[in-house]
């Protein structure tokens, strides 16, 4: 056990066995330093929320150990749950009650006096820009409200690590960037958060440290900038008539990037360092060859491309998507995906 | 009285963690009663039901079931209260799995409370609404007929047995909750059970008019010994059994224990 760590885990193994066995952690390693914060980025069913259910002391490992502050999570598992916030998946609020009741109820859960429960909500709801609609009941809050309240509910101990299981999944924007900006405010406090995200822009907005899983397992670990050097920051898509352009473009634009270029259907798809000037190479070198292009877009990477830069395969999501015949737009599908 | 992080429950005395245990019940068992408050629909049709069960055998099926000493509609009211208290125990099924489904289990199982707050916070508040529900069917009664012939003591102990027993069959039915995948399954689960034991019991015919062999299970089930124990009480005359009152108490204590161990453990093993 080293001191400066806020969470460690180690081999962490869970097996689901309702059904179909799911090994959803598969030898689980984290170190997570006090007082940072660290992205937990993945597909969905790749283990991050098993993961979160483990550290905060939900669900016990079937093998391996994590400690929180150097509490285990199973033989210590009160005292653990006496310095964690938690902000699950799907915001857990209680519908019936309003959202001051909410923090309240948490609060004398907590074992807070009654009027230092009354106070914690207060302050709480002040704090999240929920005063006004503090006394409706939460049945009446929109996405954002709820993840605001669930999110207020769980600092309600003051807590030293808080778990954040894809906080800004299913937000609009606004909502999103309201969100981030209260999570940073933590962030400054002092507060260590391990945050799972799907979103590849969230976990460099927010961390400092990004963990890359896959089938339960850790593929991949370092700060954002480590991370996107490896793989490039921006990508270029461009799009032809046919498969046979595609292929004589990609083998005119070889010595363009450092990496080939990826061609899917009649997509060309290159990661390099800078979008731009890159992008005008291209366009040069394909008209001065005669190959006609049908569009061009420039994007920042997502998941899948860090997926596909780390394993040399698409998301399990996006395999079942390719092999379908009509293939959606990439953000249609992000936005759809849960 | 706050408590300090460091101070971790597993360092407590047995009766400080009874004290903690008992002040998360309560919490749990406010939250449930004005998350009830707040859907009036649902109360007023989970009353309507025992209402119309009382209507039905008092005046459909009632002058073509021959009961000795009282009149039947003494006789029923007794056994559609008993009823009426042990199907309160689908509640229990259907408002734990609720929150399981919605992710409130999920929350609360992250927070330092009690791991049997939960389970005694509704099983509690599925009781208080039991009594509210016993208070209407009361009145109902007493409009078509019903009188308290034994006295008004001896009718409210006969609820407080029934209540102490339905208390401990709402446990039982706390397992069924956390193990359905749904409230629906939970619901469907929960029929099949309640069925048998509350009409093959004598609570609506007497059990000498049945065959010899259901007999001897509406006689002996732990139903039929409460239906026999608050008749007793309420009727009395023929009725009286103070064996059925004593026997009451028996399975009440071994459901609770029994159910209460399995549902406890089941909380913390939910994945
Ligand atoms: N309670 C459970 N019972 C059965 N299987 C589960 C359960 N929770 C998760 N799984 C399975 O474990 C895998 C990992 O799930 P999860 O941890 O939720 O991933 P993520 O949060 O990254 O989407 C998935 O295949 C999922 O279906
Ligand atoms: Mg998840």
């Amino acid at each position: 056990m080293k001191s400066d760590l806020a969470i460690s885990a180690h081999g962490l193994v869970k097996v689901f066995s309702r059904g179909q066995t799911v090994r959803a952690l598969d030898g689980f390693d984290l170190e997570v330093a006090k007082g940072t914060v660290t992205g937990l980025l993945g597909p969905n069913g790749s283990g991050k929320t098993t993961a979160v259910r483990i550290l905060s002391t939900i669900l016990s490992p079937d093998a391996g150990t994590a400690e929180i502050m150097g509490l285990d999570v199973v033989r210590q598992s009160d005292a653990v749950r006496r310095i964690i916030g938690l902000a699950g998946q799907y915001a857990t609020v209680d519908e019936n009650l309003t959202g001051r009741e909410n923090i309240r109820m948490v609060a004398q859960l907590t074992h807070l006096t009654k009027s230092a429960a009354r106070a914690k909500a207060d302050e709480l709801l002040e704090r999240f820009k929920l005063t006004e609609a503090g006394d409706r009941p939460a049945k009446t809050y929109s996405g954002g409200m709820r993840r605001r309240l669930d999110l207020a509910a769980s600092l309600v101990a003051a807590p030293p690590v808080l778990f954040l299981d894809e906080p800004t999944t299913g937000l609009d924007p606004q909502s999103r960037n309201d969100l981030w900006e209260i999570i940073e405010d933590l962030v400054d406090g002092g507060t260590t958060v391990l945050l799972t995200t799907q979103y590849l822009e969230e976990a460099d907005r927010l961390a400092q440290d990004i963990v890359v899983m896959e089938k339960g397992r850790v593929i991949a670990q370092g700060t954002p900038a480590v991370l996107k050097a490896q793989l490039g920051t921006t990508v270029i898509e461009v799009s032809f008539a046919s498969h046979d352009l595609a292929d004589r473009a990609s083998s005119l634009l070889t010595n363009l990037t450092p990496k080939p270029p990826i061609r899917e259907g009649s997509l060309l798809e290159l990661t390099v360092e800078n979008g731009p000037k890159v992008a005008a190479d291209v366009l040069r070198t394909l008209d001065g060859a005669g190959v006609e292009l049908l569009g061009l877009a420039l994007r920042e990477p997502s998941l899948d491309d860090v997926f596909l830069s780390l394993t040399g395969h698409r998301t399990e999501d996006e395999v079942a998507e390719a092999a379908q015949p009509k293939r959606q737009g990439r953000k249609a599908k992000k936005e759809s995906a849960q | 009285m706050t408590m300090s992080p460091e101070v971790a429950m597993e360092k407590l005395s047995v009766a400080e963690r009874s004290m903690w245990a008992f002040r998360d019940m309560r919490v749990v068992t406010w939250r449930n009663l004005i998350a009830s408050l707040r859907i009036p629909e649902a109360i007023f049709f989970s009353s309507l039901q025992p209402i119309m069960f009382v209507l039905l055998f008092r005046y459909v099926f009632g002058g073509a079931i021959p009961v000795a000493g009282v009149s039947y509609v003494n006789f029923l009211m007794p056994g559609i209260f008993v009823q009426t208290v042990c199907f309160g125990a689908v509640a229990t099924a259907i408002g734990l799995s609720e929150d399981m489904a919605k992710g409130l289990v999920e929350r609360f199982r992250a927070l330092p409370m009690a791991r049997s707050a939960v389970l005694a916070g509704r099983t509690t508040a599925d009781l208080v609404r039991n009594i509210f529900v016993l208070l209407i069917l009361t009145v109902v009664g007493l409009a078509v007929g019903f009188r308290m012939v034994n006295g008004v003591g001896n009718f409210v102990l006969g609820c407080i047995v029934m209540i102490v027993f339905a208390y401990s069959l709402s446990w039982g039915f706390a397992i069924i909750g956390l193990k359905a995948p749904n409230a629906e399954t939970a619901q469907l689960m929960s029929f099949p059970i309640l069925f048998p034991i509350t009409f093959a019991s004598g609570a609506f015919a007497p059990v000498e008019s049945m065959p010899g062999w259901l007999q001897w299970f509406a006689i002996h089930q732990p139903v039929g010994v409460v239906v026999a124990a608050t008749r007793s009480l309420m009727c009395g005359g023929p009725y009286t059994n103070s064996s059925a009152v004593g026997w009451t108490f028996v399975w009440a204590a071994v459901l609770l224990g029994g159910f209460s161990w399995f549902a406890v453990r089941s909380y913390r093993k939910v994945d």
